[in-house]
């Protein structure tokens, strides 16, 4: 292929664009001490903020899931009206500053929220700064990808098949667990898989929701925060089992996301 | 014994005067152009939309009748459609898919399969059971299709341009099988075709749109 001009302004743009991605995770590459990371690895600070961000994020996961896919189902399904308000509402998570998710959290279920005042007058329960409201965090922000995903794949199957059922005289709950469903699949894990990693990465809304308390709400990216300034080693490898982490899960999603060779 | 509807259909921007009535073992064959609105009657009676005003009667049950506010659910309807793009769950084998509306209406497993089996032999399919419907021609899925259909012993058939989407060989030996399949189906059967000779060969009246 010969060259333009034009055609070499835009191969110059793309490698200054891939460059720009790659080189921070390289930095990190080059600049993590290897030959403490089992060391580093098995400090108990570590493990503990890694088996809470595995747990919390596993948990926030599959809650998603359990209430997304309905979500997703009702939006994709419904004509009812205010449904396109509906859809905003559930995916204003995604474009929401974390932060702002975790206020807006504290006070739908503070102490002193609009909720959580009753839930700790009535039954004594008190969520912020509790292993639950990293998960409630997490969900908040996480459960909008898979809604996206898991939605997108009912309206691209359509009603054809849910209608045929239908008329074979499937109740609307057999429905959507022996046609919907199964159809849905695997956007479903897609969808699982993205709102885990987004789970894991969680910051802004956990640690103004649950607070850093190690041991206790710290996760991984909220040890990292705290490193940076304390222990700038131990930072960098905790970032390196982040990374790996997600370059996992795009792995798992080569098919759907990694076209070409 | 007989359907019966009377009144106005419609979807959408589209709506239009229907009226038939057909008796407990005659085909009514409904033709007309591309719009007409063939299909939207056959989706009438199977309760995928709903009559905008008048009233559509199996034997003695009102199943929808709008005035009335009385709209029986497609599931509740003793009524199977074969759909002209054939509509076989592509995630469940041969087998599944016929004995799917069985395993809907609460019949055990064994007795779903063995009936379902039956209803496989009746359309010459009866060795087919563990395929999946993507190894099936056009031709065979539309006969698995019409199995799961008559498997059930609806009180009406509905066939929504049944031969226009398989090859032609496949529609050849369809068009065969159809009439003996049609000769021992007791209930009603409404059959949409844009092709006379599915009129001539399959029906007894006719509705011209």
């Amino acid at each position: 292929m010969k060259l333009t001009r034009s055609s070499s302004l835009l191969i110059a743009f793309a490698v200054i664009a891939a460059v720009f991605l790659s080189l921070p995770l390289v930095a990190i590459f080059i600049r993590v001490p290897w030959s403490d990371l089992g060391s580093m690895l098995s400090e108990k600070s570590t493990r503990d903020a890694l088996l809470i961000s595995m747990q919390t994020s596993l948990i926030a996961a599959l809650l998603s899931c359990l209430f997304g896919v309905p979500l997703a189902w009702l939006l994709a399904r419904s004509s009812l009206r205010g449904i396109s308000m509906l859809r905003v509402v559930c995916i204003t998570p995604m474009v929401l500053p974390p932060v702002v998710g975790g206020i807006a959290l504290l006070t739908a279920f503070g102490r002193k929220g609009i909720v959580g005042q009753y839930l700790y007058d009535w039954f004594n329960i008190s969520l912020p700064f509790t292993r639950s409201a990293v998960v409630m965090a997490q969900v908040f922000v996480a459960i909008p990808f898979l809604v996206l995903a898991v939605e997108a794949s009912f309206r691209q199957s359509g009603r054809e098949l849910e209608d045929a059922a239908r008329t074979l005289g499937a109740s609307p709950s057999r429905v959507f667990f022996t046609v919907a469903l199964p159809a849905a699949r695997p956007a479903i894990v897609a969808g699982l898989a993205l709102a885990w990693a987004r789970s894991l990465g969680e910051f802004g809304a956990s640690i103004t929701f649950a607070g850093s308390f190690p041991g206790r709400t710290q996760t991984l990216p909220m040890a990292v925060y705290e490193l940076v300034s304390v222990d700038y080693r131990l930072s960098l490898v905790l970032s390196l089992v982040l990374i790996f982490i997600s370059v996992g899960v795009l792995a798992t999603m080569r098919d759907r996301w990694m076209v070409g060779r | 014994m007989s359907l019966q509807l009377h009144g106005a259909v419609g979807r959408g921007a589209f709506h239009r005067d229907a009226s038939l009535s057909v008796n407990d073992g005659d085909v009514l064959a409904i033709t007309g152009p591309n719009g007409s609105g063939k299909s939207t009657i056959l989706h009438t009676i199977a309760g995928l939309v709903s009559l905008l005003h008048g009233t559509l009667k199996c034997n003695d049950d009102i199943w929808d009748a709008p005035a009335n506010q009385m709209f029986i659910q497609s599931e509740k309807r003793s009524c199977a459609v074969v759909f002209q793009d054939v509509r076989l769950f592509p995630h469940m084998n041969v087998i599944s898919n016929v004995a799917y509306g069985l395993r809907a209406h609460g019949v055990n497993k064994q007795q779903a399969h063995a009936q379902s089996l039956e209803a496989l032999s009746q359309v010459g399919l009866h060795s087919f059971e563990f395929r999946a419907p993507h190894e099936l021609s056009g031709g065979e899925q539309q006969r698995v299709a019409l199995a799961r259909a008559l498997v059930l012993k609806p009180q009406v058939l509905l066939l929504d341009e049944p031969f226009a989407a398989i090859d032609t060989g496949s529609r050849i030996a369809l068009r065969r099988l159809m009439p003996e399949v049609l000769a021992t189906f007791p209930g009603v059967t409404v059959l949409v075709s844009h092709d006379p000779a599915d009129v001539e060969s399959l029906a007894n009246s006719h509705l011209a749109l």
